[in-house]
């Protein structure tokens, strides 16, 4: 009797919702809907408010009250300007390398190489990223040691004095070693997609080689290579572990990490926070109107 | 083709969550680290009397220790719990395994905020006891995180230094809530062979006449507490400041200290964030003056790099740690047995050594002080070196403890709390 119910139940409600669409469309958005507009939006809004909060310096609480205090302090001197500053342009320096040292890869990979070789690029670029990514940093941070692997390498050509040490040259090393593969793949994926058609079309226009890669493969793989920079400037730019461990020096995530760690001023780390999301927000606009956004 | 771009696109997003996840702890873990905020309400209630036996705090206080429970968790500075994979010689985890059957878990805390937030996971059953440094404990007591505890189950407590039995740091209104373990100082260590001559005082970096000399020579510790350093140079130096207490400064003293810092960036050549990097640029001599901790010294000296630390005249900032047990410990019979097994005379004599700091327990200086100690590090006449029952220089140690606003004098609320530091300090760094 009773199973008879239920079945009678689910299937009426199977019908229900055969009947009507809205629901059953409303019933399979909420979870992912849900997840993205109150987990993922709703922090960053938090983050957008806390950032007017202050400390009360009396009890070193969280005060809930509307403040530009933060902001004046950001603007006040020039120490977090210079930060800001030094954080764009190393993740402009680490992306312009990366891109260089990764379309020649790409390329071979998606145009030159038999499918073995491929297959065992393929495999060599991800390799690193099965590995923990402080592991990286401290083998790089052996490599680039006074005595290190690197010194002793140059030392062999009689360079010892090149190795950059543990500074900022040996923190854009790293970074540019961290964040190659990020760039690798959306290259090799924009290269791969250009019509081998489009390559003979030009061959029979009379377009050599130098010409065709300039006119013809290099603006069909820029939305691509926009999209790679996308990542290996955003991964820098939000990096605080790379500076400490490689330079010691001081990014935004490093600020951002001082003031709400240790310091617990979570909107003083919140403000900040803010200007890393400003930059990629700027970015991002200026990837999209390269295209970026249609070859990812 | 789309459904391949579509496959990369899906791999690269992949790669990138799990690039970001993997860079959620970034602090490598230094044998000791800058304080953390504490709560206000810790220190107000620290008027402890400290003759008062520990034998109130309700019924809870045990009688006596039961059996083990086979397995302790804790959470302790690097160095703190050894089992001889470091130097053989200096192994206290082990045979505490074999005499109590207690199996031993340590977790290695970078800061004492990290500490605190450790000791607090799982509503305090995840670890049964931490090494608390002099922030972290008051903190630990206030939110009733920790036991009080009965020291008449420590049977090496009456040996403890008087000073350490009952200090506010462990102890509130005669309760105990934990055995103090050991304690030291942030040292001036310099290049004997580089740096010359010997320094006697922090003015050789302070000084910009003095540390002109050894331009990009000097090194700092890279955290806001290290403005208390400045401080301390001050106190010494321009008394008219009226520094009583370096770690409550208000806000003309607190510019004082960090304008000094930042007349002397120029001279600094790293900031050392861990006690790797110090170790490292003494080796290879990038830097040749500078503070430390008496770890690293040991450290360089056994890896016979010139190096010697000393305490300077104006005297230093520094630590005292306390064992304490989580009031929600899943394994107190065994956290019991481990604190009265870290006091006892041959283990504080092997983690003194090894560690490079003073013991609570001065028994513990027949071991250290006989030739060739107790273990590679030996040092002889460790414990006149170290101090251990100098109680006019342990009191002279400037002990960390977090900068809040509250002065604890008669100053009221006029002090600059730690976030100021803070902000202070990533102004001095640039």
């Amino acid at each position: 009797m009773t199973t008879r119910n239920t079945g009678g139940f689910f299937r009426r409600v199977q019908a229900g919702l055969w009947r009507h669409r809205v629901v059953q469309l409303l019933l399979l958005l909420t979870p992912p809907v849900g997840w993205f507009g109150v987990v993922y939006l709703g922090s960053l809004a938090i983050l957008l408010l806390s950032a007017f909060w202050y400390l009360d310096p009396a009890t070193s609480a969280v005060r809930h009250d509307f403040s530009l205090q933060n902001f004046q302090l950001i603007a006040s001197g020039p120490v977090y300007g210079d930060i800001a500053l030094r954080t764009i342009l190393v993740a402009a320096v680490v992306t312009l390398v990366d891109i260089l040292v990764a379309f020649p890869i790409a390329y071979y990979m998606a145009r030159i190489a038999s499918s073995r070789v491929r297959a065992i690029l393929f495999v060599l670029v991800l390799l690193p990223l099965w590995a923990g990514y402080l592991v990286k940093i401290y083998a790089w941070r052996i490599v680039l040691a006074q005595g290190g692997l690197l010194e002793w390498f140059l030392g062999l050509f009689g360079q010892a004095g090149l190795n950059p040490g543990l500074s900022e040259p040996g923190m854009v090393i790293t970074f540019c070693y961290l964040w190659l593969p990020y760039m690798i793949l959306p290259i090799y994926a924009g290269l791969e997609r250009i019509p081998p058609s489009v390559l003979e079309a030009s061959a029979d226009l009379g377009g050599r080689g130098w010409m065709t890669f300039r006119r013809v493969v290099l603006p069909l793989a820029l939305p691509a290579v926009a999209a790679g920079s996308i990542f290996t400037f955003s991964l820098t730019l939000g990096d605080y572990v790379t500076p400490q461990l490689i330079a010691n020096t001081k990014f935004i995530g490093n600020v951002v990490f001082d003031n709400q760690g240790v310091a617990n001023n979570v909107p003083f780390a919140a403000a900040y926070a803010l200007v890393p999301i400003a930059i990629m927000a700027i970015y991002l606009l200026g990837a999209r109107r390269l295209g970026a956004f249609e070859s990812l | 083709m789309r459904t391949r771009s579509l496959f990369a696109t899906l791999a690269v997003a992949g790669l990138v969550a799990s690039a970001c996840s993997s860079a959620a702890t970034p602090s490598p873990a230094p044998p000791t680290a800058a304080p953390a905020t504490a709560s206000p309400a810790a220190s107000a209630s620290t008027a402890a009397s400290p003759s008062a036996p520990a034998s109130p705090a309700g019924p809870s206080l045990p009688t006596s220790i039961g059996a083990g429970e086979g397995e302790l968790n804790i959470v302790v500075w690097d160095g703190y719990a050894q089992d001889g994979t470091v130097e053989k010689k200096y192994d206290w985890v082990h045979p505490f395994e074999a005499a109590t059957g207690c199996k031993v878990n340590a977790k290695p805390g970078g800061t004492s905020d990290e500490m605190v937030t450790l000791m607090r996971q799982g509503g305090g059953t995840v670890y049964d006891g931490v090494s608390a440094s002099g922030d972290a404990s008051n903190r630990l007591i206030a939110n009733g995180d920790v036991a009080p505890i009965n020291p008449d189950l420590i049977p090496d407590w009456k040996d403890i230094a008087p000073f350490l039995q009952s200090p506010a740091h462990n102890t509130i209104n005669g309760v105990h809530y934990g055995v103090s373990h050991g304690w030291g100082g942030n040292e001036l260590m310099y290049r004997t062979d580089l740096f010359k001559p010997a320094p006697t005082s922090w003015d050789v970096v302070f000084d910009p006449a003095k540390a002109a000399g050894y331009k990009g020579k000097v090194t700092d510790y890279d955290s806001p507490i290290y403005i208390a350093d400045a401080a301390l140079y001050l106190k010494a130096h321009k008394p008219d400041l009226g520094i009583t207490d370096v770690y409550e400064l208000t806000q003309p003293q607190l510019d004082a200290a960090v304008q000094l810092l930042k007349d002397q960036h120029q001279f600094v050549g790293k900031y050392w964030g861990t006690f790797t990097d110090n170790i490292d640029f003494f080796t290879n001599g990038t830097t040749t003056i500078g503070t430390t901790w008496p770890y690293q010294v040991n450290f360089l000296k056994g890896e016979k790099v010139k190096v010697e630390g000393i305490v300077p005249s104006e005297g230093m900032t520094g630590w005292a740690d306390t064992w304490m047990m989580s009031a929600h410990a899943k394994h107190p019979n065994c956290m019991y047995k481990w604190m009265a097994w870290m006091v006892t005379p041959n283990v504080q004599a092997q983690v003194a050594e090894a560690f490079g700091e003073s013991p609570a327990n001065p028994k513990a200086c027949d071991l250290l002080d006989k030739p060739g100690g107790v273990g590679p590090y030996a040092l002889a006449n460790f414990c006149t070196a170290y101090r251990v029952n100098d109680k006019a220089f342990y009191d002279a140690i400037a002990f960390w403890k977090t900068p809040q606003a509250d002065c604890g004098d008669s100053r009221g609320k006029t002090c600059i709390d730690y976030s100021v530091w803070t902000q202070k300090w990533t102004e001095v760094r640039g």
